[in-house]
């Protein structure tokens, strides 16, 4: 299994924990990865805001990068797995889009054809490899350990492709399948606010609040996450938003805690990179983890 | 007391943005909203909105620009896709709010100072000028045109991130960024062309 | 005044002289097709005697008209271009009839719905008139002189489905002296409206004006019940139906059951532990229960999936003891196949509710206080599951309800039709919860839905009550606090939309306003029954205004909510109608047929029998020994498959054969 690996700009700063996990978690698989040469910035939600038709174009790039290596990409970050879903979509529903896009690219030299698909890890350890497959190289169960999934907006909205919109259970399967517990989680579709806790700080806080307090509420102790601004939203500012009693919720990708059942090094699992440390609460699991 | 006529006359409207909102991409079913108020009612941020994501669509679709553009809604919008997949007559809901925020920008119509349009023009020049984002620079030169004292209650935060290597310094930058500056020039130019 | 174009092409020779009128019809034809053109060009046909255009063809000087040329110009066919055979075909042929002229020597030009009002251009639309009016001049001199044929309708009425609509029909045509078979899937009738607490907008008694009517439908002695039943079989045609009825076994004799319900009380299960389906689950039953108290028939049911004698056959049978010398249960019971003969059928099967589970934000099944509509019809119900007491599922009692209008109706993601009913039996739950409990009621709206005879004054009788109205539809109900008043609430969240802000409102207890939906197994009885359905699944009528108690398939009518969403005065109106109509029919005595039926030239038959097995109503079998294949004429329906199946084209079917359709075909490609 060979595919193109598009990290995005987060995962190259504050979301350093994904992509060491992942790619360890991609090498214990046996999933081989290649990055996109020279891949550029999806552009996110904001480029879209600004100049609709550039921003199509932008990442068209990267899909036609992708495409001229017979490639289908995997696009960790949940708001460059949206992104590059949509300007396909986009290419293919509106004529007009499309003229502009295909001009573009070949001023560059890029042909697109509609040939690459985009997915998301989650959907690829889940179809492409297999629960059971995950299971058989577990070497260090996490048992014990209660995991609330959350999976945020992008990934599920507004295109559905690879799990349930309303009750996506693509992580549940996969954390259930390293031995963790995962409890329920009624909000795991609930937006957390994006990128207005960093613009407009009064409003961020009540939404990230509820999150964990309904982590909390279901017995969870730690939040796994697939989206690299909501990790930092639910890390970061989770002493703002709480109660001052109210006890720290580790907030981990979900590529950490397979890494660390996979048996991963502990560079990789990259708990070093974390805010709100998740060892006190694997030392009371006996969960080893160094 | 400072009484401001709130009546609104035909000459108010503006039939051009009401005729814009309903063919731009996205806006094709805006004539069948309903008005039965789901998407404020599923979206996380309705909360601190001055108009509601329902009273907005309504605004927009009847021409009344000033209202639409100049509302803190669009800019409230985190794209979270909630209104526009539970919206019961199928209007893409997200994407108008995209073309409105693209509108709006171009008409420079927003609040003074108001972060989010200032950070999503410093994203996308950020982009233009190296091809990637570099998280801790974004912010800082949006800090520096909205608010600088908020980097100083950030500084903490910051520096938590820089010691567990989360915050990069040196700029991220692709080789071949003129490739970039190559689409967007022809970006502009079939757009010109087609008149979209 | 009309006029008249006399013949230039010479024609007084010897073929039968043909009458072409071409209408006007107002505007709807003449303001697209030159209709005078098409007219003189007729003229010039070859046969045509006679060439006119008129306003109107089909009204009473139109077709006297007609009448007056086939005396004063001895016509021997006739075509009228005009509209589409299925409006008037009927008429222009009674009109040949009347003055002595086989009414099959007409040929029908349809230049309105498929030229006038599907083109354009009108100089295009007048040629093809041209074209088509020639194709029908060449065919009609073939055509023959036919006979309908007339069939005996049984006077015996099928009613399939026991509720509301089912009972009023039954007892209609019962009371016309009719014999009416009725059939229920339920051990027994009621439909439901048995359910129901109270009906809109008088707050009647469900019960007390339907249970009435049930008993007329038991003891009526012109009405035979089969409850338990499901019809498995349907053939024939209008007037002579063959229905095969599957009887499911009660494992009781029904005749010596006397609906005691010892049994019941004696059964070696103590306790109900099976979900009582007439309470939807919100109680628990026993392996042998009467469905309900006033249930109709008033017999016993025994349920084999949880009856110990069933599993094991090692049970006390206590029950038996306790019916003592009546001995009416019979475990060896077993499943019972009727087969009737009936002339008219009346599908009145009814809708299904919603089911909320298809809307997981609302929480149905996740919190145990969300109900749907007919659930609370159950709580509110003082025979009901909770004796009339609102009790929640955890016990408690509610001080705060609110009912969510439109779930699973006016969304593109589930139904888009709006259920007609609910905003009514909304108001009227709000109206009793808020009397029976005295709690805070909101009712989330989009629109208020009020239009029949009574229901804007209840509307009106809600407002003083007191009941607060939030238009808005609720997106979600979630049970996390967002604020210390919504702690161990249930929390909707919906835009107050006339006020402009979000609001969350915690309640005790959430009431979903369910839709109705086609029964889940629509298609299928419908395929049984021939009938066609809407794009949604609904049951279709004939036409949407002018018959919506018929289908298109001649005997067979429709009443009720199987149609669509309606309320219970126009379910029973309906039902009125498709009484009244399968009466009609009755009555008669009569129904004709028509002559399109296929016929085998013996001496071309060969005697190959590929015919037989491709006629879908078995008309054709093959006779021994002549050796050949006979046409059943009574059940040939004239659909046309043997005679295209037939290798030696030894069967032709009437007013379709082959000459007929080739000259029609050479006439229409001849315009070059």
């Amino acid at each position: 299994m060979k595919y193109a690996y598009y990290p995005g700009c987060s995962l190259r700063g504050t979301g350093k924990a994904y992509e060491e996990s992942l790619l360890a978690v991609f090498q214990t698989l046996g999933i081989e990865v290649q990055e996109i040469d020279n891949w550029n910035c999806c552009g996110a939600t904001t480029y879209l805001s600004v100049d609709e038709l550039a921003s199509y174009a932008l990442a068209a790039r990267n899909l036609a990068l992708a495409e001229r290596e017979g490639l289908d990409i995997i696009a960790p970050c949940a708001a460059c797995y949206l992104v590059l879903n949509k300007t396909q979509h986009y290419i293919r529903d509106y004529p007009d889009i499309k003229t502009v896009v295909i001009r573009a690219l070949k001023k560059i030299g890029l042909d697109y054809a509609d040939r690459v698909r985009v997915r998301h890890p989650l959907d690829v350890f889940l179809n492409d490899v297999g629960a059971k497959a995950i299971t058989a190289k577990v070497v260090k169960p996490l048992k014990g350990l209660k995991v609330a999934p959350y999976y945020g907006c992008q990934i599920v909205r507004p295109y559905a492709t690879f799990d349930d919109q309303g009750n996506p259970t693509s992580m549940d399967k996969l954390l259930a399948a390293c031995g963790a517990t995962v409890v329920p989680y009624p909000l795991k579709t609930r937006c957390c606010g994006g990128s207005q806790k960093g613009t407009l700080p009064e409003i961020g806080l009540d939404l990230i609040r509820f999150l964990i307090e309904e982590a909390r509420r279901n017995g969870a102790d730690t939040i796994a996450t697939v989206c690299p601004l909501c990790q930092f939203n639910l890390e970061c500012f989770q002493a703002e938003a709480a109660e001052s009693t109210a006890p720290s919720m580790p907030i981990l990708y979900f590529t950490q805690l397979m890494a660390l059942a996979l048996g991963a090094s502990p560079g990789a699992v990259a708990f070093r990179r974390s805010l709100v440390k998740v060892e006190p609460v694997l030392a009371a699991k006996e969960i080893a983890y160094a | 007391m400072g009484l401001d006529r709130t009546l609104k006359y035909e000459a108010d409207r503006d039939p051009e943005f009401a005729s814009w909102i309903s063919h731009t991409v996205g806006g094709e079913r805006i004539r069948h909203c309903l008005q039965c108020g789901l998407c404020s009612a599923s979206c996380p941020l309705s909360q601190y909105m001055d108009y509601t994501p329902r009273r907005l669509m309504h605004l927009s679709r009847e021409g009344f620009k000033q209202e639409a553009l100049g509302s803190y809604t669009i800019w409230l919008c985190t794209a979270c896709y909630r209104c526009m997949v539970e919206c019961p007559k199928k209007i893409n809901l997200t994407h108008l709010m995209y073309a409105l925020k693209e509108r709006a920008i171009k008409e420079r119509v927003y609040p003074k100072r108001f972060p989010i349009p200032v950070m999503a023009r410093q994203f996308c020049a950020m982009i233009r000028g190296s091809g990637r984002i570099t998280e801790s620079w974004l912010m800082v030169r949006v800090f520096l045109r909205t608010a600088i004292w908020r980097m100083f209650g950030m500084r903490s935060l910051g520096w938590k991130l820089f010691r567990t290597g989360r915050l990069n310094i040196k700029p991220d930058k692709i080789e071949r960024n003129d490739e970039l500056t190559t689409i967007l020039h022809s970006v502009a130019a079939t757009r010109k062309e087609l008149a979209i | 005044m009309p006029e008249t174009v006399s013949p230039t092409n010479g024609s007084n020779g010897s073929g039968p002289r043909i009458g072409v009128y071409v209408c006007h019809c107002g505007t709807n034809i003449a303001g697209t097709v030159d209709v005078k053109a098409v007219a003189e060009y007729a003229a010039t046909l070859p046969g045509v005697a006679v060439a006119r255009d008129y306003k109107y063809m089909c009204s009473d000087p139109g077709q006297a008209l007609i009448q007056q040329d086939i005396r004063e110009h001895a016509l021997a066919r006739v075509v009228v271009a005009s509209c589409s055979p299925l409006l008037h075909e009927k008429t222009f042929r009674k009109a040949l009839e009347r003055v002595g002229l086989n009414p099959f020597m007409l040929q029908m030009v349809n230049i309105r719905e498929h030229d006038s009002w599907v083109h354009l251009d009108g100089k295009a639309a007048t040629e093809k008139a041209k074209d088509l009016v020639r194709a029908a001049v060449r065919r009609v001199v073939l055509h023959k002189s036919l006979q309908k044929r007339r069939v005996p309708i049984n006077p015996n009425v099928l009613i399939v489905g026991g509720g509301i609509a089912g009972i009023h029909a039954a007892l209609t045509l019962a009371d016309a002296g009719k014999h009416v078979y009725m059939v229920e899937r339920e051990p027994t009738i009621g439909g439901h409206m048995a359910k129901f607490d109270k009906t809109f907008p008088t707050l009647d008694c469900a019960a007390c004006i339907l249970t009435p009517k049930m008993t007329s439908v038991g003891s009526n002695p012109n009405i035979t019940l089969w409850t338990y039943s499901e019809v498995t079989g349907v053939s024939g045609y209008v007037g002579n139906y063959r229905i095969q009825i599957k009887r499911k076994p009660r494992y009781i004799i029904e005749e010596l059951c006397l609906g005691c319900q010892e049994c019941v009380t004696a059964c070696v299960y103590k306790d109900g532990k099976t979900p009582d389906e007439f309470n939807l689950g919100l109680s628990k039953r026993k392996p042998v229960y009467l469905p309900f108290p006033q249930a109709v028939p008033q017999k016993v049911v025994i349920d084999p999936e949880v009856c110990i004698e069933f599993k094991s056959h090692k049970c006390k049978k206590t029950c038996v003891e306790a019916c003592g010398d009546r001995k009416a249960i019979d475990f060896n019971q077993k499943e019972q196949i009727e087969e009737i003969d009936v002339g008219t059928i009346i599908l009145a099967t009814g809708f299904k509710s919603f089911d909320p589970l298809r809307n997981p934000y609302y929480g149905y099944g996740r919190f145990p206080n969300v109900y749907t509509s007919l659930e609370v019809e159950r709580l509110i119900n003082a025979a009901g599951p909770t004796g009339g007491e609102i009790v929640l599922r955890d016990g408690k009692k509610p001080t705060s309800v609110g009912i969510i209008h439109c779930v699973g109706s006016r969304d593109a993601n589930t139904n888009r039709w709006c259920s007609k009913v609910c905003c009514m039996y909304s108001l009227k739950l709000a109206h009793l919860m808020k009397e029976r409990t005295g709690a805070e009621v909101f009712n989330f709206y989009i629109d208020m839905r009020t239009p029949g005879k009574g229901y804007e004054e209840f509307y009106d009788r809600l407002l003083d009550e007191g009941v607060h109205f939030v238009r808005g539809r609720v997106a979600e109900v979630t049970d996390w606090p967002a604020h210390p008043s919504e702690k161990g609430k249930l929390v909707i969240r919906a835009e107050d939309t006339l006020a402009a802000f979000v609001r969350r409102i915690p309640v005790d207890m959430v009431v979903l306003a369910v839709g109705l939906e086609p029964q889940p197994d629509a298609q299928a009885v419908r395929r049984m029954f021939n009938i066609s359905c809407s794009s949604e699944g609904w049951f279709l009528e004939r036409h949407p205004k002018l018959a919506p108690v018929s289908t298109f398939t001649e005997g067979v009518y429709i009443a009720g909510a199987c149609q669509g969403p309606r309320d219970i005065p126009d379910s029973v109106a309906q039902a009125g109608a498709a009484a009244a109509e399968a009466m009609a029919l009755i009555d008669s005595q009569f129904v004709e047929l028509e002559p399109y039926t296929a016929f085998i030239t013996e001496e071309e038959c060969s005697g190959c029998k590929s015919c037989i097995p491709m006629c879908p109503y078995q008309a054709i079998s093959f006779v021994p020994e002549k050796k050949k294949a006979a046409i059943n004429e009574v059940l040939c329906k004239g659909c046309g498959t043997c005679v295209a199946a037939c290798p030696s084209s030894s069967i032709q079917q009437n007013f379709f054969e082959d000459e007929e359709i080739f000259e029609e075909v050479e006439g229409l490609l001849a315009y070059a």
